[in-house]
């Protein structure tokens, strides 16, 4: 192959995290050096997919020492071309620091945010071009469609996906071989496979980034599901916000078409398969999968009431298939290994790994794919870093928009399908936000209720007007007009909206709220009855601020700062604010040089 | 086909296995609230009314949507099912405004009956404070009030699903989502489709689409129903005048199943242009000229007149010379025989027929 006429390799990240921090810019003065060099034909760029890093982008692995360099910028191409490519010396100041220790990392294997994490989906993306169908080729890709196609029949495969445990990654963990088992069952003479990458989940990229880094994986997960239900065309349905992902897609498609990877007769047999794309919208509803095949058929994301699930009736009533992007990416690894070996990792109820989204207050951001059965501590701690700025850990929320927030005390939960429902959170798509002591549970709340209550798709009665009136009474609380009542009320709604509701979005939008009524009741109640947000976090429920009388020089720097004129007081002498006037706008505070100022 | 046994209500029914929860409720005569479902239109669901309980688990199922399954238990008025309609009501009523004095659906309203047969007195969540859509009822026929509207979509499947105008359909999404029209215009605006046919609003289970012609004219429950044929067409659609006083105030569907309209259709014609019927200058008797001038005349009179002219001319200048023209208001068997008589006894192929002009 072509690579080995090189004498190293550097691999840029180009996923969308790293071009909006300036990885295009990053590589053409990469490239202009290396060009100033002479080096061009020794030393070959690819661009990659996304490391789930994006935080510390742009990154650029070189490669044979596979040295890990960080946000990096156009104007650091000359000392790293000059230093580590000419004269083989590692630059210090482009690794990553660990942000507990300080010490710089020199390959990416050793920076604690991979050591925990256990990447097989993932295992390409930062690794290969996405563009290259050979460099899959080269991972050992395509060869689970081979071996399905010409060693197993249909019925085969679907017990080795039954066999390995393997769960819908898309939020509820349906169990995938049993779902294809009803696809392959249902009688028609024709039938879909679909992959959902809608990803509306606030926050969660796992599958833009394995469509950006590996689509070829997602196109053979695709093609040995068809071949398993007996279906000869798919759909993928991606949003049009993910224009890289698109494009990718689109490459890789042609390119397996072209390597007869897909189209007719696979692998000389019989077996038929075309792939489409199709753009959605970008509606959060259009996940739902009743509603996304309402998409795809070009009518409006409406959910319908389920039965007739999508393997009776799906696309255009035909029986079909729908999985999530990361489902889809862990079948070649089931088939190619089988499933006795995808069993070994993950816990007995769920297999295998799950990539996360890690987000908030933590010193590591990024995407993270564990085994399933590790704790919610080893993620936030020993992958994400910790909690920020030594601010005390207050929550996780897990799940998306339709989550759940767990407290301290569940740290040490495992995580897999089933422990978070007892929990009161869910799976989900993989969100995890991580929040400390100055984030306000009601608000929190609101703010995910908020996200529901304009993502409904309005159909249901309880869904479009019951979180509403879940919004009105969290909005009420977080400006200080909560009523006594209000607590009992929201329990109510919650229950009548899960109980009632249409769809999965109706069912779990008051998760968020009965979760940190679970845990965190005291909070609403400190909002209601004392008129007191204790994280500090919500604006109307800050009481007036008051000088110290002790501390104050008389400055009047207070006085010019007030907007209000609540601050009154002669020139070098103690100054007093008016509790009445005050609105709390903390202008004084900032001015005060001897911060004699507090609320 | 294969059936399927289930308890309802500690009462075991014998349906077809394709059945719904709300079909076996139904065959047992036991009443299910609904307000999204009707049997000719695609199913919904989403008023979320019509929940019932789950014995086994617990959980609460939209009757319409649920099909049975074998050793089903049900109970359709548990105290959960109660707390949950009448939450949902509630719910409802939150976005509602509280109009039901001057609303021309009181009376026959689906909403306002199960308000009241729930006892939702005191809703916990009040009623609409403030409008939030105007009103659309600059056409002559139909008043939209999308703010008395409960989404429960009748009127978007009637429209799409059996009359095929694409004239409505749900936008915008959230608490925000409403049935819209084209440019959040009128339903006569230039970008309708809207035919006027009137079925969004027989559909209607609430006082959001009205008749504007029959506007402050009679309470529902003051008409007298009167199932008739409609006289404009050879379709022949059954139609139901609602009459007050010996005046239609409007014409309702009938839904019959062996009728040529058994949905109810009806087109603009037969739905609103039945003001003929009270018109000073409609014709009732027949009218010959004499002098230059109209006269009233007996039916006998007018037939012989009409015998005696078409004799003469046929006579005179052959049957050439005669013209038919008959009306769309006919029915096919009055046009056929009208061409067959101009053909065989007048010997004229001049005929022709308003509806292709
Ligand atoms: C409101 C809502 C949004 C959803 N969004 C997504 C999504 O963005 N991606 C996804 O894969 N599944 C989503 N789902 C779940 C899908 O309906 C469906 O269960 C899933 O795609 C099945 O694939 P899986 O079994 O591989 O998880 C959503 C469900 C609901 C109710
Ligand atoms: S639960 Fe919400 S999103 Fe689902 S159908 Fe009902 S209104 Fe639409
Ligand atoms: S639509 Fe029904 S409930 Fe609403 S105002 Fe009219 S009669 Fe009352
Ligand atoms: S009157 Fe007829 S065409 Fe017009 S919106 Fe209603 S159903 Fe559609
Ligand atoms: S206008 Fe009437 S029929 Fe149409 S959705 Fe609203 S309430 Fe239902
Ligand atoms: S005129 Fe219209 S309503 Fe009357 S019979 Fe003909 S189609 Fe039916
Ligand atoms: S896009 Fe580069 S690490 Fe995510
Ligand atoms: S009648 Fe069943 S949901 Fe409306």
């Amino acid at each position: 192959m072509e690579q080995s006429i090189y004498r190293s390799h550097i691999l840029i990240c180009g996923g969308t995290g790293c071009v909006s921090s300036g990885c295009k810019e990053v590589r053409s003065s990469l490239e202009d050096e290396l060009a100033r060099h002479d080096l061009e034909d020794e030393i070959k760029v690819l661009e990659t997919g996304c490391h789930g890093f994006c935080e510390k982008g742009p990154l650029i692995i070189v490669y044979p020492e596979s040295v890990f360099y960080c946000e990096l910028k156009p104007e650091n191409m000359e000392k790293l071309v000059e230093e580590h490519i000419l004269k083989g010396k590692i630059v210090e100041e482009f690794l990553y620091q660990e942000p507990v220790t300080n010490e710089s990392v020199r390959s990416y294997k050793d920076i604690d945010f991979y050591k925990k994490q256990e990447r097989n989906a993932l295992a390409n993306c930062g690794h290969i071009d996405p563009e290259e169908i050979e460099e899959y080729i080269a991972t050992g890709g395509y060869q689970a469609i081979g071996k399905a196609l010409t060693e197993m029949t249909p019925q085969e495969v679907i017990d080795e996906v039954k066999d390995s445990g393997l769960r819908g990654r898309g939020g509820g963990g349906f169990p995938a071989g049993l779902k294809w088992q009803f696809a392959s069952e249902a009688e028609g003479d024709k039938k879909y496979v679909i992959c959902n990458a809608d990803e509306g989940d606030p926050g969660a990229f796992m599958d833009r980034s394995l469509l950006e880094g590996d689509p070829h994986r997602i196109i053979e997960g695709m093609v040995i599901a068809a071949y398993a239900i007996g279906a000869d065309e798919g759909y993928v349905y991606v949003r049009a916000e993910y224009p890289l992902a698109i494009k990718r897609l689109r490459i890789a498609i042609e390119e397996a078409e072209e390597y007869g990877l897909l189209g007719d007769n696979l692998f000389g047999t019989d077996f038929n398969f075309d792939l489409h794309i199709k753009e959605g919208a970008g509606a959060f509803v259009c996940g739902e999968e009743t509603a996304l095949m309402a998409s795809i058929e070009g009518k409006r994301g409406m959910p319908r009431p389920r039965p007739p699930f999508p393997a009776q009736k799906g696309l255009w009533g035909k029986p079909s298939n729908i999985n999530n992007v990361e489902t889809y990416a862990n079948v070649p690894d089931v088939i190619q290994d089988g499933a006795e070996t995808y069993k070994q990792v993950g816990t007995e109820g769920s297999t295998g790994t799950k990539v996360f989204a890690l987000t908030g207050k933590i010193n590591n951001t990024g995407l993270a794919e564990v085994p399933m059965g590790i704790t919610m501590r080893e993620i936030i701690y020993d992958i994400g870093g910790g909690i920020n700025d030594g601010k005390e850990f207050k929550a996780v929320q897990i799940g998306g928009p339709s989550g759940g927030c767990l407290p301290e005390d569940k740290l040490d939960l495992t995580i897999d399908y089933d422990s978070l429902l007892e929990v009161g959170a869910m799976m989900g798509s993989g969100g995890l936000v991580v929040m400390d002591e100055d984030t306000c549970m009601v608000d929190v709340s609101r703010f995910f209720l908020d996200f529901t209550q304009s993502e409904s798709c309005g159909k249901c009665t309880p869904c479009r007007v019951g979180t509403k009136q879940m919004l009105d009474i969290l909005e009420r609380i977080t400006t200080g007009e909560g009523q006594e009542g209000d607590i009992e009320l929201l329990e109510e709604l919650a229950e009548n909206i899960k109980s009632t509701s249409l769809c999965g979005l109706g069912q779990t939008a008051p998760n968020p709220v009965l979760s940190t009524l679970r845990y965190f009741r005291d909070e609403y109640e400190a909002h209601i009855y004392e008129q007191n947000c204790p994280a500090g976090a919500c604006e109307e429920l800050l009481g007036a601020y008051v000088i110290d009388g002790e501390a104050c020089v008389g400055c009047t720097a207070c006085t010019d700062a007030c907007p209000v004129d609540a601050i009154s007081g002669e020139a070098k002498e103690e100054h007093q604010i008016d509790e009445d006037a005050c609105i709390a706008c903390g202008a004084c505070v900032e001015k005060c040089p001897v911060d004699a100022i507090t609320q | 086909m294969d059936t399927i046994t289930v308890t309802i209500d500690g009462q075991q029914v014998e349906v077809d296995q394709q059945a719904t929860l709300l079909d076996a409720a139904n065959k047992l005569d036991i009443e299910i609230p609904t307000l999204c479902y009707h049997p000719d239109l695609t199913l919904h669901g989403s008023c979320r009314i019509c929940v019932v309980e789950d014995a086994e688990s617990g959980n609460l199922l939209a009757s319409c949507a649920t099909p049975v399954t074998d050793g089903m238990k049900i109970k359709t008025a548990s105290d959960k099912v109660i707390t949950a309609r009448k939450m949902n009501l509630e719910l409802l009523l939150s976005d509602h405004p509280n109009d039901c004095m001057t609303c021309e659906a009181d009376g026959a309203c689906e909403l306002q009956e199960l308000v009241y047969e729930y006892g939702v007195t005191e809703p916990s969540f009040g009623l609409m404070e403030e409008q939030k859509f105007e009103v659309k009822n600059e056409n002559p026929f139909i008043e939209f009030d999308q703010n008395k509207c409960i989404l429960c979509g009748k009127c978007v499947r009637v429209d799409n699903e059996v009359q095929c105008s694409g004239a409505i359909d749900f936008t915008e999404r959230g608490f925000q989502s409403k049935v819209g029209v084209p440019f959040d215009q009128d339903l006569g605006a230039d970008h309708s489709s809207c035919v006027f046919c009137g079925q969004c609003v027989e559909m209607c289970p609430t006082g959001a689409l009205t008749y504007k012609p029959a506007k402050g004219l009679g309470r529902e429950y003051e008409l007298e129903s009167v199932q008739t044929t409609c006289p404009y067409c050879g379709v022949g659609c059954q139609i139901e005048l609602k009459v007050k006083d010996n005046k239609i105030v409007k014409v309702g569907s009938v839904y019959q199943e062996d009728s040529p309209n058994p949905i109810g259709e009806t087109c603009v014609k037969g739905r609103f242009a039945y003001d003929f019927v009270d018109h000073p200058e409609r014709l009732t008797k027949p009218l010959i000229k004499k002098d230059g001038e109209f006269e009233e005349a007996s039916w006998d009179e007018a037939l012989d007149y009409v015998a005696d002219k078409l004799t003469t001319i046929t006579e005179e200048d052959g049957g050439e010379a005669v013209a038919a023209l008959t009306s769309a208001r006919c029915t096919n068997e009055e046009n056929y025989l009208l061409q067959k008589f101009m053909r065989g006894v007048v010997g004229t192929n001049s005929i022709d027929h308003c509806a292709r002009l």
